[in-house]
C-alpha cells in the first residue's frame, strides 16, 4: 500500500497492465514526450518507447479510429483525450465504431478498446470546457463507462478497463488529479459495474460519483453536525450501474439524494432517480432529490461557477427536503 | 389571460379550507394582496388574499362550502375575460409552503359562558364544491406500507409532509403521534342556545374534525381522556340525612347515588358541551338530559336511563332508579329504556373503590366514575379536620370535549356536591 495521487495510480495503472500484456497501448495527443497533459503517462515513453506511447497530432477523430482499427485487429489501445471536451469531436468513432462493432459483426470482432481523459468542470476553464460528459456517454448501449473518485478507484477501475473486451470509457475527474489517497500494490483490480459505500449511515443515501464524493462526503459530515446520518453511495462504475447497490441503500434510508456534476436534463441522476422509484418505491418516504450542475453552460465569472456547481451546501439542503425538516 | 385562485395552506396542517365568507363579490375590481375571502382552517379563519391585480370575474365556491386545497376557487382577470367556471376540480400547487410550526399550545381558560349568543342557522348551506379528493389521503409509499403493516387507517393520521403528505415519522409506532398536539386553539363553542327541540346537530367545524381526526387515532375509536376531582361530601351527607328524617320510614330512602345523579344532570345544563353526542360529521348537543347509570348485572352491565333526570326531584330519582336498577338485574328492561341517554355515571363506591375510569358509553360524550366516600384529613386553615370526601373522575371524548371544557363542567358538579343548595337555584 502506497499513498499516491490521483495521476500517479492512473500512472502504475498504465505501466502495470502496459509491462503485463504487450498488446496495450498508449496512444494521444501529448502522452509521449510531454508525459501527458496532466501527467498520466509520466516516464512510460522512456519505459515502453514511441511505438507503444504514440504522440498524435491535434486530430481526435483521426486517431480515435486509428485506435478502434487496432482493437479490430487484435491488440489493446488505450486512447487519452486531453479532455473529453474534445473528445466530442471524435463521438462518431466511439459511438458509431467502437461501441457497435461487437453488435454489427454478430459477435465475431471484439472491441478491448480505453478512452480515457478528463471529464467535469475544473476552476474558470468556461464552458465549452467544463463539461461533464457521462450523461452523453452512458446513454449509448455497448459502452461501459467508469468514473473513478479515488486514487485507489482509479487505479483498479483502469486495470479493469485494459483488460475488457468491450470498450470502456474511463471519466478521470479533472480537479482529482492531485488529489492522495492510499493505493493497493500491484494487482489490484475494481469490478466494472460495482459502487461501494463509502460513507455509512442510516437516514438519507447520498449518491455520487467521481467528483461529488468529495461533495457528498463533506455535505455528510455537515449533516452528521445536525444529527443526521447520511450514507455516501459512490456508483464508480455508471454502466453497468450497481442497481442492487442503490436499492439496498435506499431500503436502508427510504430516502435519497443524487449529487452529479452534468447537467439535470436527462442526466445520470435521472437514471439513479428511475431505478429508486422502480424497484424501491415502497421504501421510499419522499422523492428523490437531485442535485447538478445548473442547467447553464458553466459560466466563466468565478461566483457564478461556484454557484452553478454542486455543492456540499446543496446536498445539506437537499437531504434535509427529503427528511422533511425543510421545504 | 385570467389567472386561478386557488384555496391556499393557510395553515401548515390544513388540507381542506371552509370559504366562510366573500369579502370581494363577482365584478370587484381587486388588487394584489387584498383580502378576497375568509376562510376557516383547521386552525382559525385566515384571509385569503389576491395574488394579481384584476377584476374578480368568477367565484366558483359558495359561502360556506368546504374546498380541498388547491382547488380553484375564483377568477381573477380583465373585464369582460371568459374563464373556465367548471375548473374547480383542478388540483393546483398553489399552496405557499412554509415550514410546519409546532403546533401544541395551551388551552384557553375556562371562562366560557354556558350558552354562546348565537347559533348556526337551522338550515346549513349546501356544500357545492365538488370534493374530488376528499378521501384521498397522501402518504409517501414507505408510510403507506408501514401503515398497512401496522393496520393504522391513513384517512386518520394527520400528515407532516408538505400538502399534509403522511411520512414515515408520522405513522411510525403503528399509531399516529398526534395527540401531543391535541389541545391547539381553544375552539369557539358552538353549543346551541336552548330552543325547545330535544336536540340540535351543529356541523363539525374544521378544529373540530382536525381534533376527532386526531384524537379518534389514539386509543380505540373514541379518544379518552380523564380528569379527577376530589370533592368535600360533609354536607351532602348531612342533606341526605335531613332528607331521609323528613321522607320518614314510609318513603324510599334518598342515595348518594340519586344526588350525584340530579348534581349531575343540573351541572350539564349549565354545561351543554358535555351533554352531546359524537356523530362522525356533526357533533348534537341535547337540550334534554337523560342520565345513564351503570348498573352491574350477572356477567355484564347495562346502562338505564333517567330521563330528564334535570328536572326531576331527587325522590323521583331514587325511586326510578332503584326500580330500573332492580329489573335491570332481572333482565326486565325495555330497549328505551337503556338506549338514549345523553351522560353516563358509573359508581363502584359501594365496593371501596377510590378512583377508577369509566368508558364512555358511545355516541355519548362523557361519563363520571364515583368512587367511595371515605373520611379524610383535610386542613382547614392551620387546623386539619377529618371530612368525608370522594374521588369523581370524568372520561371525555376529546373530540367533543377539551379539557377546558370537562374542567369547568366538573367545577361545577363539584360546587353542587360541596353545596347541595346549590342545586336549588
Amino acid at each position: 500500500m502506497a499513498t499516491l495521487t490521483y495521476r500517479d495510480a492512473l500512472n502504475q495503472a498504465l505501466r502495470e497492465e502496459m509491462q503485463r500484456d504487450p498488446n496495450v497501448f498508449l496512444m494521444g495527443e501529448e502522452v509521449g514526450v510531454y508525459q501527458g497533459a496532466y501527467k498520466v503517462s509520466r516516464g512510460l515513453l522512456e519505459e515502453f518507447g514511441p511505438q507503444r506511447i504514440v504522440d498524435t497530432p491535434i486530430a481526435e477523430l483521426g486517431f480515435t479510429g486509428i485506435g478502434v482499427g487496432a482493437a479490430m485487429g487484435g491488440i489493446r489501445p488505450v486512447i487519452e483525450f486531453m479532455t473529453w471536451n474534445f473528445a466530442v469531436l471524435a463521438l462518431d468513432q466511439i459511438v458509431n465504431s467502437a461501441a457497435k462493432m461487437l453488435y454489427m459483426s454478430g459477435g465475431q470482432i471484439p472491441m478491448p478498446i480505453v478512452f480515457r481523459g478528463p471529464n467535469g468542470a475544473a476552476l474558470q476553464l468556461a464552458s465549452q470546457h467544463s463539461q461533464a460528459w457521462e450523461g452523453w456517454l452512458t446513454h449509448i448501449p455497448g459502452l461501459k463507462v467508469v468514473a473513478p473518485a479515488t486514487p485507489a478507484d482509479a487505479k483498479g477501475l483502469l486495470k479493469s478497463a485494459i483488460r475488457d473486451n468491450n470498450p470502456v470509457i474511463v471519466l478521470e475527474g479533472e480537479m482529482l488529479y492531485n488529489m492522495k489517497g492510499d493505493v493497493p500494490d500491484g494487482e489490484h483490480l475494481v469490478p466494472i459495474g460495482k459502487a461501494e459505500i463509502k460513507r455509512e449511515g442510516s437516514d438519507v443515501t447520498l449518491v455520487c460519483h467521481s467528483k461529488t464524493l468529495s461533495v457528498a462526503l463533506k455535505a455528510a459530515e455537515q449533516l452528521a453536525e445536525q444529527d443526521i446520518s447520511a450514507e455516501v453511495l459512490d456508483l464508480r462504475s455508471l454502466r453497468p450501474m450497481d442497481e442492487a447497490a442503490i436499492l439496498e441503500s435506499v431500503q436502508k434510508t427510504n430516502r435519497a439524494v443524487v449529487v452529479e456534476e452534468g447537467w439535470p436534463y436527462v442526466g445520470v441522476g435521472a437514471q439513479v432517480v428511475d431505478i429508486i422509484q422502480r424497484d424501491a418505491f415502497d421504501d421510499l418516504d419522499a422523492p428523490v432529490q437531485r442535485v447538478t450542475q445548473a442547467d447553464v453552460p458553466m459560466p466563466y465569472n468565478k461566483v457564478l461557477e461556484r454557484a452553478a456547481k454542486a455543492s456540499p451546501e446543496k446536498v445539506v439542503a437537499a437531504a434535509r427536503r427529503v427528511l422533511y425538516l425543510d421545504s | 389571460m385570467a389567472t386561478k385562485v386557488h384555496m391556499e395552506a393557510l395553515s401548515p396542517t390544513m388540507e381542506e379550507g371552509r370559504l366562510v365568507k366573500w369579502t370581494k363579490k363577482e365584478g370587484d375590481a381587486v388588487k394584489s394582496g387584498d383580502t378576497l375571502a375568509e376562510v376557516e382552517t383547521d386552525k382559525a379563519v385566515m384571509e385569503l388574499v389576491a395574488r394579481t391585480d384584476g377584476q374578480l370575474l368568477k367565484v366558483l365556491v359558495q359561502e360556506g362550502a368546504t374546498v380541498p386545497v388547491g382547488n380553484i376557487v375564483a377568477w381573477i382577470g380583465k373585464p369582460g375575460e371568459k374563464v373556465n367556471g367548471a375548473g374547480s376540480t383542478e388540483q393546483g400547487a398553489a399552496a405557499p409552503k412554509s415550514t410546519p410550526a409546532p403546533t401544541a399550545a395551551a388551552p384557553k381558560p375556562a371562562a366560557r359562558a354556558p350558552a354562546p349568543p348565537s347559533r348556526p342557522a337551522p338550515t346549513a348551506p349546501a356544500p357545492v364544491a365538488v370534493q374530488p379528493d376528499a378521501t384521498r389521503v397522501k402518504a409517501s409509499p414507505l408510510a403507506r406500507r408501514i401503515a398497512k403493516d401496522a393496520g393504522v387507517d391513513l384517512k386518520l393520521v394527520q400528515g407532516s409532509g408538505p400538502g399534509g403528505r403522511v411520512v414515515k415519522r408520522d405513522v411510525e409506532g403503528g399509531a399516529p403521534q398526534a395527540t401531543a398536539a391535541v389541545a391547539a386553539p381553544a375552539p369557539r363553542s358552538r353549543t346551541p342556545a336552548p330552543s325547545g327541540a330535544p336536540y340540535e346537530d351543529v356541523p363539525l367545524t374544521q378544529i373540530r374534525k382536525t381534533i376527532a381526526k386526531r384524537l379518534a387515532a389514539s386509543i380505540g375509536p373514541i379518544p379518552h381522556f380523564f380528569l379527577t376531582s376530589e370533592v368535600d361530601m360533609e354536607r351532602a351527607a348531612e342533606a341526605r340525612e335531613a332528607l331521609n328524617q323528613q321522607l320518614g320510614e314510609g318513603g324510599g330512602k334518598i342515595s348518594f347515588n340519586d344526588i350525584i345523579i340530579k348534581a349531575v344532570a343540573l351541572a350539564l345544563v349549565q354545561h351543554r358541551a358535555c351533554n352531546a353526542w359524537f356523530q362522525d360529521d356533526h357533533i348534537r348537543y341535547w337540550n334534554e338530559v337523560h342520565i345513564g347509570m351503570a348498573v352491574a348485572i350477572e356477567d355484564g352491565l347495562i346502562t338505564p336511563v333517567i330521563r330528564n333526570a334535570d328536572v326531576k326531584s331527587l325522590r323521583e330519582i331514587g325511586a326510578e332508579s332503584r326500580e330500573l336498577a332492580s329489573r335491570a338485574r332481572n333482565r326486565r328492561l325495555k330497549p328505551e329504556e337503556y338506549t338514549g341517554a345523553t351522560f353516563s355515571v358509573s359508581n363502584l363506591g359501594m365496593f371501596d373503590i377510590d378512583q377508577f375510569t369509566a368508558v364512555i358509553n358511545p355516541p355519548e360524550a362523557g361519563i363520571v366514575a364515583i368512587g367511595s366516600i371515605v373520611p379524610k384529613a383535610v386542613p382547614d386553615g392551620e387546623r386539619v379536620m377529618v371530612r368525608r370526601r370522594m374521588r369523581l373522575t370524568m372520561s371525555c371524548d376529546h373530540r367533543v370535549i377539551d379539557g377546558a371544557t370537562g374542567a369547568a363542567f366538573l367545577k361545577t358538579l363539584k360546587q353542587m356536591l360541596e353545596n347541595p343548595l346549590a342545586m336549588l337555584l
